[in-house]
């Protein structure tokens, strides 16, 4: 991959770590309110799946859906506007935080059922199908979601009708406060879910951003071609808390664990692979700090200078 | 032209699915089955299988996948089997049909019919026996649609089909083989306007669905004793005619609502706001209802059926609108 390629995945990634820190300050200062789940430590599976798609695929989130709406290109101010809840936002602040849609971009939305997405992802690949278009639709989904009876009634038929769907299960091996081996049965081997509904599966480490574009690259290639879903399980973490109302760790992981975990940051494996490779230099990654803090800075100015919805703007959108 | 309630449905779907390519139909049975009901007979031959799906029996996956489907620009038609069915899918009509536009801020549209039949038929047990258009008017964002007569539901089963919002269409079984006057022609009727099925003066009876015919046949028996019943149907349940039920209800001063539901259910349809209201500062008067019993347990037996249900039969159906219009 080339240099300035590699640069680009390093930036995007700075973008949501940067936003995400950003997100937890204004939350702190009452900025932001309501549940809010931050993307820190996953930040190389949103970055290195949405590089691999074209503009005219399809994303679909879950409620940590910050770093998705980011990678897929929304412009950061309407994205921190929206948290804040402000007209400005993506979404005029009727979705906040958990529901970011940008239609534009084809990012379809941050859904806050735990697997009630997967059908829609579903029946978006449908309609593709329906029309005879080659557009994919990429569906993230925490390991949570795995056990749930949408997220199995979505596999079979997307398997018994061939539907061009990537299922990317990020695995950052906690629902909430529950390990993923208390609450999957096939824990080991997440992607072996899809596999019994005949769907080809496979697992990439989600810590390497290039894995992960590898690794998506090829899964995306074959559901566009052969016309078939593809299950791919990213093995992740989560460096900081389930939402802004628990700690990093707690009764359920230790400070030991995280801090292991943290030596895997994906920002620091690209960064010394490049630093390393002589593909960049120090002042490269100096450089880019700066330009991702202005513009999260230049988020928060929009957002904060930006007015909430009139109230008579309530029921707005409720229909059409 | 003269045809069943079944018919008319058939039509007015098929020529939807004439008119425009994105409309579609799915679920249990719709294709090679032709629907538990035949509403869908002869669609596969005509339309093929890519319109015209067959699911397996997963109503979260297809009602889900339906609204994907709507999501990206198609206009779904789902048949659920019957409504008890639906309760699988209710996260996905509660939290993901009804409220995509709005969290959306409006650039998600999810223009969808959800059609089957709801109510209780005969001798079908507690699990098949339920009216749940209350639990559905209750949310914002869907639509709730229960046409009583071939020429309504051949009318607004086109105009939903249309609409840009997700529409809760309720047919009933027992409907289904009932004859009426159908227009050949390509006709809608607007959702959320309520008709004055027969006019009168002393009594307002609210119905809709088959209790209309139940309101009917009471209001024939009695114009036999002199008191003259108007007869009105809501035909969509939200958005509600209000006016319409109102200016009857203002002109009578009585209504009587004849509800199919649970008795209790029946204060969660905007109807029961008729007993608060009051129309050019003349209150609506009393407002009686005719409901389900509150048993949650059908029995199988006719007779026990005939007790739970409101049925002109049932004395007492006619002798409570006859206390209450002749007082």
């Amino acid at each position: 991959m080339e240099r300035a390629h590699l640069l680009h995945l390093y930036t995007q990634m700075l973008l949501i770590r940067r936003f995400e820190e950003r997100t937890a300050e204004m939350y702190a200062l009452g900025k932001i309110g309501g549940f809010c789940h931050l993307y820190i430590g996953e930040e190389a599976v949103a970055v290195g799946a949405v590089d691999a798609l074209r503009p005219d695929d399809y994303v679909f989130s879950a409620y940590r859906d910050h770093g998705h709406c980011l990678a897929r290109g929304s412009d950061p101010k309407r994205v921190m506007a929206e948290l804040f809840g402000r007209s400005t936002g993506l979404c005029k602040g009727k979705g906040g935080s958990m529901h970011l849609v940008d239609a534009e971009r084809r990012f379809m939305g941050g859904y806050a059922i735990v697997g009630g997405h997967l059908p829609l992802a579903a029946g978006v690949a449908f309609a593709v199908k329906y029309r005879g278009g080659d557009q994919v639709v990429l569906c993230f989904f925490g390991e949570g979601a795995v056990p749930s009876g949408a997220c199995h009634e979505t596999l079979n038929l997307a398997a018994l009708w061939g539907l061009p769907v990537l299922f990317l299960c990020e695995n950052n091996r906690y629902g909430m406060g529950t390990p993923v081996e208390r609450a999957v049965a096939l824990y080991a081997d997440v992607a072996q879910n899809a596999a019994a509904y005949g769907i080809e599966a496979g697992r990439v480490d989600g810590m390497e951003v290039l894995a992960v574009r590898e690794a998506v690259g090829k899964a995306l290639e074959q559901v566009r071609t052969r016309k078939r879903p593809y299950f791919l399980e990213a093995v992740t973490y989560r460096f900081l808390g389930h939402s802004m109302a628990d700690p990093a760790h707690g009764h359920y992981r230790t400070k030991a664990e995280v801090d292991e975990a943290k030596k895997r940051d994906p920002l620091l494996l690209l960064r010394t692979r490049m630093l390393g490779e002589r593909l960049a230099t120090e002042a490269d990654f100096k450089r880019i700090e700066q330009e991702v803090a202005q513009i999260v800075r230049e988020a928060v100015e929009f957002a904060d200078a930006s007015p909430a919805p009139p109230v008579t703007a309530l029921e707005d959108d409720v229909y059409a | 032209m003269k045809t069943t309630y079944r018919e008319a449905l058939n039509q007015a779907l098929k020529e939807e699915m004439r008119r425009d390519d994105r409309v579609f139909l799915i679920g249990e049975d719709v294709a090679y089955y032709q629907g538990a009901f035949k509403v869908s007979k002869g669609f596969l031959e005509e339309f093929g299988s890519s319109r015209v799906v067959d699911t397996p029996i997963t109503e979260l996956g297809f009602t889900g996948l339906a609204i994907g489907a709507a999501m990206a620009g198609l206009r779904p038609v789902v048949e659920v089997m019957t409504f008890n069915f639906a309760l699988l899918a209710m996260d996905q009509v509660v939290n993901n049909a009804a409220k995509i536009r709005y969290m959306s801020g409006g650039q998600l549209s999810v223009p969808i019919v959800i059609r089957g039949p709801g109510s209780a038929a005969r001798q079908l047990g507690a699990q098949h026996s339920q009216s749940l258009e209350a639990w559905f008017c209750h949310v914002p964002g869907l639509k709730v649609v229960a046409p009583a007569t071939p020429f309504d539901a051949k009318g607004l089963i086109k105009s939903a089909i249309r609409d840009e919002n997700p529409v809760i269409f309720l047919e009933a079984q027992l409907l289904y083989p009932v004859q009426g006057e159908v227009g050949d022609d390509d006709y809608t009727i607007p959702l959320g306007v309520a008709e004055v099925k027969r006019p009168g003066t002393d009594v307002t009876l609210i119905a809709y669905s088959k209790m209309l015919l139940v309101a009917l046949e009471a209001a024939g028996k009695l114009a036999q004793e002199g008191i003259q019943a108007e007869v009105i149907d809501p035909r969509t349940l939200r958005p509600l005619d209000l006016a319409t039920l109102a200016t009857s209800a203002k002109k009578t001063g009585k209504v009587v609502i004849v509800e199919e539901g649970s008795r209790r259910a029946i204060k969660f349809l905007s109807i029961w706001r008729l007993s608060t209201l009051s129309v050019s500062g003349r209150s609506a008067g009393q407002v009686f209802v005719i409901a389900r019993s509150e048993t949650t347990k059908q029995s199988h037996e006719t007779k026990d059926e005939i007790a739970a249900f409101p049925v002109v039969a049932r004395n007492d159906t006619i002798r409570h609108i006859r206390r209450i219009g002749g007082e």
